[in-house]
């Protein structure tokens, strides 16, 4: 084996911890309410289309499209409409979302609830594109862009390649992971559809080579079909970032502040993928999704197949209990992930992880004065000087910020993990960015 | 050698009067004509360069002060908080126009969730900012309104008049508040405004700016305004309004007569610098005149011909129903 791909720029090695990677993925009882924020992708929130006391079953609509960036929403339970109010959501604060009295398990007529694997793909690709969006399907990845506007490039731009992320550079998860080996079929069907959605010839699925069974599992599924290809990643975060994916896998690079279409790349998460096999050929709307829930002191860290709207109180109750020496509760990945005010916060379908943190693990370090090492500089994957943004937003100096490039981030955390002197670099690197991208859009308006 | 020193003046002094004479005409040509009231205006400013007028600084505003003298005539809008009336005044003498008294106001914070009345669920040891901090959550005590307590309004002042209070974890404004407006700015969640001072710095102001309903309000911070209404029904100035359970006092019509203050269930509206009220026995009689205040409930003329009639049948009323309850509680029990 020669040299294995990587992105070239920076990029850290943080102690993998894929601790639940040997644990099947379980399906996960029904929860009694659920939690349906209306707000769950990237964009506008969705419309509520259904009312108070209305009786829904699995995989019905209930709330529609508002605008491009958006996204339908079905009920990933059936039961009663108890209300639509304010309920604390994954971004610490209340926001609208519909909540529901489970009653049973009835599905919507149309569905396809059997595992017998659907090969066929009838459809061309509008049609495949309106199921997709008709579905509400949303990158599974973590920042949850709706899957249908990606599959639509600009006019002009055209699609070279689909890249399928199966990466999974943060330490800890494991859900793509299972994903791969458990649902591999189709994964490989998933990305066939959404090739033919796309129009291109080529694709490849990328995988780090600290996955081997997965690696091994995905090459013999693809063995006589040359259009897709399986790659071998050395393990490098943030290798699952859009834009070191692409670099990675054919050495292209993304313009800055420009989308992969420009290079003629479309990335897909692997669970996204599994998510398209399941609307197209099943007809079955994105209600459920892969989470991990682990940690150091979890008893049995897992990977659980959740329904969308099931608080993680739940999940964590399925691991065995709460450990008591728990200091902090992320909602993702360790990296990139955010910790959670409360556990009555519902799995949404960016969900990807539930870490539980120890005390002594999760506190921070003492921040003392820079020291010069440029070690940030160095990790930087995008090429940008972290600590200098950092002290221009921390200072207010948005101008230089911008100049800087401070758009650029892609907030992976690489900068803040290395710093020898503890200084919350991503901290003040993400209050710039809200702070220039704030100036950038009332710019944008004037 | 007498000789080279004659030269040497004379080439030197020519050249410099030739290079005079060019600058002369240049700047006659170039010259840009200031009125000296600018630099007279500026003089009289205090200097902070605050941006408390919405200009860039004292030199803009007084610009921006003989600009209106000349075309409009008056400073309608133009009002230096820093300054006040003083200030006002002497650049309105500078300028030769009559000068309207403008209310001082002073910076109110509007939240009183400190760490014993919304105690904290979680910790934060985030970045110092409030601005990052209301970007990721809704605050230690869980009120997604209420103050985060890291001060940026603190940084914000160029006055030294806002500091934290370590034992409530709030924000105290004192006197030296100058109403320049940079914390109301600074604060990501709107909680601080910028109010009448009132005389004597008498205030009366709702110190909570939750827009939640009342049950899910308090349950995170005992003193939030849960939107009952009470204040708005005792009010007879029509100073208050209710809007998404929330209480404003408007306080151009607000007269202080903290009547809004005594009915409050959750004393969310604060008095600040008003005498201690008189002992309680004496309510009853408080309240038996307030109802026939008139906007309230105007009393026939023959009801308000009889005063004494009334104010000796009210108390008996009271002394009925209280009568009266006690028998109805063991009647129940039995």
């Amino acid at each position: 084996m020669g040299i294995l791909r990587t992105f070239v720029l920076g990029g850290i090695h943080p102690t993998e911890n894929k601790i639940s990677s040997n644990a099947p993925i379980e399906t996960i009882n029904v929860p009694e309410q659920a939690i349906v924020p209306l707000g769950q992708n990237l964009g506008a929130p969705s419309t509520p289309i259904v009312n108070k006391g209305d009786m829904v079953k699995v995989g019905q609509l209930l709330a529609e499209a508002t605008g491009f960036i958006s996204t339908n929403i079905h009920s990933p339970v059936s039961g009663k409409v108890l209300k639509i109010d304010n309920a604390l959501d994954g971004s610490g604060y209340k926001r609208p979302a519909i909540i529901i009295n489970v009653e049973g398990d009835e599905w919507a007529e149309g569905i396809d609830t059997s595992t017998d694997l659907v090969n066929e793909i009838t459809l061309d690709s509008k049609e495949i594109i309106e199921k997709i969006k008709n579905a509400g399907i949303v990158g599974m990845g973590g920042a949850a862009f709706p899957t249908y506007v990606k599959l639509m490039p600009p006019p002009g731009k055209t699609a070279e390649f689909l890249i399928i992320n199966g990466v999974e550079c943060e330490p800890y998860l494991t859900a793509d992971h299972r994903l791969m080996l458990e649902k591999g079929q189709e994964i490989i069907i998933g990305t066939r559809i959404l090739m033919k959605a796309l129009n291109v010839d080529k694709a490849f699925i990328g995988i780090e080579n600290n996955k081997p069974d997965a690696i091994n599992h995905m090459r013999e599924l693809v063995r006589s079909q040359d259009d897709i290809e399986v790659q071998t990643l050395k393990v490098q975060y943030p290798q699952g970032g859009e834009k070191q994916l692409i670099k990675a896998s054919v050495n292209r690079e993304v313009p800055s502040g420009k989308l992969p279409i420009e290079v003629g790349c479309v990335v897909q998460n692997v669970g996204t993928a599994f998510a398209v096999y399941e609307a197209v050929q099943k007809n079955k709307p994105l209600i459920e999704r892969v989470v991990t829930v682990t940690g150091k002191a979890v008893k049995k860290p897992s990977n659980f197949l959740t329904r969308i709207g099931t608080p993680i109180s739940q999940l964590i109750d399925a691991t065995a209990g709460l450990p008591s020496n728990t200091g902090k509760i992320i909602g993702g990945g360790p990296m990139m992930g955010k910790a959670i005010s409360s556990v009555d916060i519902p799995i949404v379908k960016g969900s990807s992880g539930v870490l539980l943190m120890k005390k002594e693990e999760s506190s921070r370090r003492v921040e003392s004065p820079c020291i010069r090492c440029s070690k940030c500089t160095y990790v930087c994957p995008m090429g940008l000087e972290p600590f200098l943004l950092s002290q221009a937003g921390k200072l207010g100096n948005y101008e230089l910020a911008e100049n800087e490039s401070i758009m650029d981030c892609i907030e992976c955390g690489s900068c803040q993990y290395g710093c020898p002197a503890g200084i919350p670099l991503l901290d003040y690197l993400r209050l710039g960015k809200l702070k220039v991208g704030e100036i950038m859009r009332n710019r944008g308006k004037n | 050698m007498d000789n080279i020193i004659v030269i040497a003046i004379i080439a030197l002094g020519g050249l410099g009067l030739i290079a005079a004479l060019i600058l002369y005409f240049i700047a006659n040509k170039f010259k840009v004509f200031e009125d000296p009231k600018i630099d007279e205006v500026e003089e009289a400013l205090p200097s902070a360069n605050c941006g408390g007028c919405g200009f860039p600084g004292c030199r803009a505003y007084a610009e921006a002060t003989v600009k209106a003298a000349k075309d409009k005539g008056s400073l309608e809008g133009l009002n230096c908080p820093v300054g006040g009336n003083d200030v006002a005044q002497t650049v309105g003498n500078i300028l030769g126009l009559e000068v309207e008294e403008t209310d001082p106001m002073i910076a109110v914070i509007r939240c009183n969730g400190s760490r014993t009345n919304s105690p904290g669920k979680v910790t934060y040891e985030g970045a110092t900012s409030c601005a990052f901090a209301h970007a990721l959550y809704s605050g230690e005590g869980g009120c997604q309104f209420g103050c985060l307590g890291l001060a940026d309004c603190v940084d914000s002042c160029d006055f030294d008049a806002i500091h934290m209070n370590t034992e409530t974890g709030l924000p105290e404004v004192n006197d030296k508040c100058t109403a320049c407006g940079a914390c109301v700015t600074a604060c990501p969640r709107d909680i601080i405004e910028l109010r009448k001072k009132g005389p004597k710095d008498k205030k009366i102001f709702v110190s909570c700016v939750n827009k939640e309903k009342g049950a899910p309000a308090k349950k995170n911070c005992i003193v939030a305004c849960i939107g009952c209404g009470k204040c708005d029904k005792v009010c007879n100035f029509d100073a208050i309004t209710i809007t998404s359970f929330l209480a404003y006092i408007d306080f151009t019509k607000c007269t202080l007569c903290r009547k809004c203050v005594e009915v409050c269930p959750t004393n969310s509206i604060h008095e600040i610098n008003f005498r201690p009220r008189k002992p309680k026995p004496e309510k009853p009689k408080v309240v038996a005149p307030s109802v026939d205040t008139p906007g309230v409930k105007k009393p026939t003329n023959e009801e308000s011909a009889k005063p004494s009639e009334q104010k000796l049948s009210k108390p008996k009323d009271v002394e009925n129903t209280i009568a009266e309850k006690p028998v109805e509680n063991i009647d129940k029990k039995e």
